[in-house]
């Protein structure tokens, strides 16, 4: 991990005990989890006991202590999504990529997670790949939006 | 840049915006909200762009791109103004007829237009579309009409002249007792009397004093302060100075979810441009008064829309509610008195202010004044955002605005108030909806969530969701809610896996009201009632589950079995192609069966047979 980054998302925030939660969300917009190393790092140069950093990144459920896959599938299961099916469509991407909910593929291609709502409930049920809406999603739908990024070239 | 430097450079510079605007200019309002952007809006707006600039249209049509028109489900939309023209779901492929027929020769493409499933009647204009007829549109009037990245957009549209009416004739006192007089309650799930609260902290001793706008919306199924923050932040904004100013505070804080980004952006941009026009900030409109605005960004725990939690987590900690009192008003953040509204609440705060207490309190019920925007999502047809003066009917939203329930199924129920909410049957379809009704109803108004539900909905297996999403957004300091929650989920799981017993209902119903009555915060007083609403309302569901063994819904996986109706099933071959477990055999224009030890129930064959073949036993 790159220290010259979280020092200067460290001086941004001034410092500030106040502004931790924001300081671990940009860290965690670096790789997408949360090093130990470099939450060591953070408790070092704040002078912030390592436990309530860990307390914060272990309550809020936006924070990773382990790697992620390349793709983030986030399936939402808010009322509506979960009317619509949305357990259906999770258990068929499941079956797919053969991993559970919260695990991350072998070959880091996919991190598999549910989400509360995403507050497109006119549109159930949701599931976003990365960036990517999918709307009025069924099972049967699951195989043909996964394949594109399975083909894309590595970084 | 026009800096507002005196209190009357307002009123100069709204006379100058108005000036420059050309009310017969062809207008096109498009949305750049979630919404229709997850329906690839972006992509449509840029052909339409590159299509106008082909044309040399550019300087003649302007393209407005707003916030949330309400209608998401139909993204991405489209209105041309000044006729009013409502397209859907339009595509970049439309836009070459769009541009040709519409904009040059004022011709309808009738194939956008939106169609009534029932009556098969087409609907030329957005105002006269049965989702918007009936609805009475005061706090999200501006949404999908400005744009909400543009400040002046906003003030063309009498924007900030609440706020400053309230700096020029009127004290920090008579605002508070304007919106005591207007009876508005809070709208993030509580009701509590707003102008209550803020004459509490406005009279509690303190140097430092905050406001809170909580946008940390986190009930599933309700995304209405979404698009308030996306379509109308502004709006936002001048309700927390405004009240910034009755309880002289100089900070405040705007807590939204972290998945709302562009709700994020839309405030962030929003506080950069007030702040640059002189009214937020340092010496806002030149009258000594200061206020500052910042963002935090939520982190994925639902507890935090509990207001002590959200103000702990603001504080940079694990949000974990604490008990009360004593309440923010007197002792919130870092100690000191601390306003904390909904959005929504801070929505209304404008119009109360422009336009009076009288004209607030004369809309609504007794007990519940004003409008309310309501998410009506689920089993209906016309789903969206929906805005309704307080006390209209269920029927109303629902059937009139709603148009019923598609595939011309049953109306089950309707679910209010998410996780802290309940179930309402059919039998209360007539009940006005505010906030006593609903509670005495057995639900909640909470933020505004409206989940509608039919046949096919089972209703433990509703009641096991919320439980289910509650046990995880459980903080677990109390024993109540921590082991509560888990002892009510275990039960429903058996009983929603076919291992309900005799004694279940009975343990569900003790359980239940032991949670309320002992629970710290609302997050475990109030997760009993999803199952409590559906055991008053559909007990019959819940012995079908644990004594018969049958999920008549057809949710519950080990409770039901699908099949081909022989009589129905025309021989298509479209489920036998796509079962991934090879279950279906049949041949071509003959009956097909689906063999039940294959099956592992995915329901894509029921999702697909067009004749309605697949049924539930």
């Amino acid at each position: 991990m790159n220290f010259e980054k979280i020092d200067h998302i460290l001086k941004e925030h001034e410092y500030k005990h106040s502004a931790i939660i924001s300081i671990m969300q940009d860290v965690q917009g670096i790789e997408n989890y949360l090093p130990e190393d470099t939450l060591r790092y953070i408790s070092e140069k704040l002078e912030l006991n390592l436990t309530r950093i860990f307390d914060i990144a272990t309550f809020y459920k936006t924070f990773s202590l382990t790697p992620r896959g390349r793709h983030t599938i986030r399936v939402c299961s808010g009322t509506a999504c979960h009317l619509g099916g949305a357990v259906k469509n999770l258990e068929q991407i499941q079956r797919t990529i053969n991993i559970q909910e919260g695990e991350t593929t072998d070959d880091r291609m996919f991190s598999l997670e549910t989400v509360n709502c995403l507050g497109a409930c006119a549109l159930a049920p949701v599931m976003v790949i990365d960036e990517d809406y999918y709307d009025a999603v069924n099972p049967g739908d699951i195989e043909k939006f996964l394949s594109p990024y399975c083909l894309e070239p590595e970084v | 840049m026009k800096q507002i430097k005196t209190i009357s450079d307002l009123e100069d510079l709204r006379k100058c915006i108005l000036k420059q605007k050309d009310p017969d200019k062809i207008t096109i309002r498009t949305c750049l909200s979630t919404g229709c952007r997850a329906k690839k809006s972006i992509k449509v707006i840029s052909a339409l762009e590159d299509e106008l600039n082909n044309q040399g249209l550019q300087e003649k049509v302007e393209i407005k791109k707003t916030g949330c028109h309400g209608f998401c489900e139909m993204g991405p939309i489209m209105v041309i103004e000044p006729a009013n023209i409502f397209y859907r779901q339009v595509t970049s492929e439309d836009i070459a007829d769009i541009v040709s027929e519409t904009i040059l020769k004022g011709n309808i493409v009738k194939r956008l237009l939106w169609k009534d499933a029932g009556t098969k009647e087409y609907t030329k204009t957005e105002k006269e579309l049965p989702l918007y007829k009936k609805q009475k549109k005061h706090i999200s009037y501006n949404s999908g009409k400005i744009n909400p990245t543009d400040i002046e957009d906003y003030i063309a549209a009498d924007g900030y002249s609440a706020l400053y009416k309230a700096l020029s004739a009127m004290t920090p006192a008579e605002i508070v007792e304007i919106v005591v007089a207007s009876d508005l309650r809070g709208r993030g799930g509580g009701g509590f009397p707003t102008g209550l609260k803020w004459r509490i902290c406005s009279a509690a001793p303190s140097d430092i004093k905050y406001i809170i706008a909580n946008g940390d919306e986190g009930d599933p199924g309700a995304f209405m302060d979404r698009s308030l923050m996306e379509g109308d932040p502004h709006r936002i904004i001048e309700g927390m100075i405004i009240a910034a100013y009755a309880i002289g505070a100089s900070q405040g804080f705007l807590y939204v979810r972290e998945e709302y980004p562009i709700a994020i952006e839309h405030l962030s941009i929003a506080i950069q441009k007030a702040e640059e026009y002189g009214l937020l900030g340092n010496n806002i409109m030149g009258t000594g008064f200061d206020f500052n605005i910042s963002i935090n960004k939520g982190a994925g725990a639902f507890v935090c829309g509990e207001e002590t939690a959200l103000i702990i987590s603001i504080e940079g900690k694990s949000g974990t509610p604490r008990s009360r009192p004593p309440y923010p008003a007197f002792e919130g953040l870092w100690g000191k008195p601390t306003i904390i509204n909904n959005v929504e609440t801070f929505g209304n705060i404008t119009q109360i202010i422009l336009k009076g207490a009288d004209w607030y309190s004369n809309i609504g019920t007794t007990g519940s004044k004003g409008t309310k925007i309501f998410s009506l999502v689920g089993k209906v047809r016309n789903t969206g955002l929906v805005e309704v003066e307080m006390g209209t009917t269920l029927r109303e939203i629902i059937f009139d605005i709603g148009g019923g329930i598609r595939k011309n199924r049953q109306f089950k129920a309707v679910q209010t108030g998410g996780p802290s909410g309940g179930c309402i049957p059919i039998s209360k379809i007539d009940m006005p909806v505010d906030y006593d009704s609903l509670r005495e109803a057995g639900a909640i108004m909470g933020s505004g969530g409206m989940i509608v539900m039919d046949e096919t909905s089972c209703m433990v297996d509703i009641a096991r969701y919320f439980l289910n999403f509650l046990l995880f957004e459980s903080c677990g300091k109390c024993v109540p809610c921590r082991e509560g929650l888990k002892q009510m989920h275990y039960i429903l799981t058996n009983i929603c896996e076919g291992k309900g017993e005799k004694g279940d209902i009975e343990a569900l119903t003790e359980l239940g009201h032991f949670m309320i009555s002992t629970s710290l915060c609302g997050l475990g007083a109030t997760a009993p009632n999803p199952v409590l609403s559906t055991l008053r309302y559909f007990h019959d569901e819940y012995v079908a589950h644990i004594y018969d063994k049958k999920c008549p819904a057809g949710v519950c996986k080990n409770l039901f079995e699908y099949m081909i109706d022989e009589t129905l099933c025309n021989g298509c071959t479209l489920c036998k192609v796509k079962c991934p477990e090879k279950a279906i055999s049949g041949e071509k224009k003959k009956p097909h069966r689906i063999n039940t030890a294959k099956c592992i129930k995915c329901g894509i064959c029921y999702n697909l047979c067009k004749r309605q073949a697949v049924i539930v036993i």
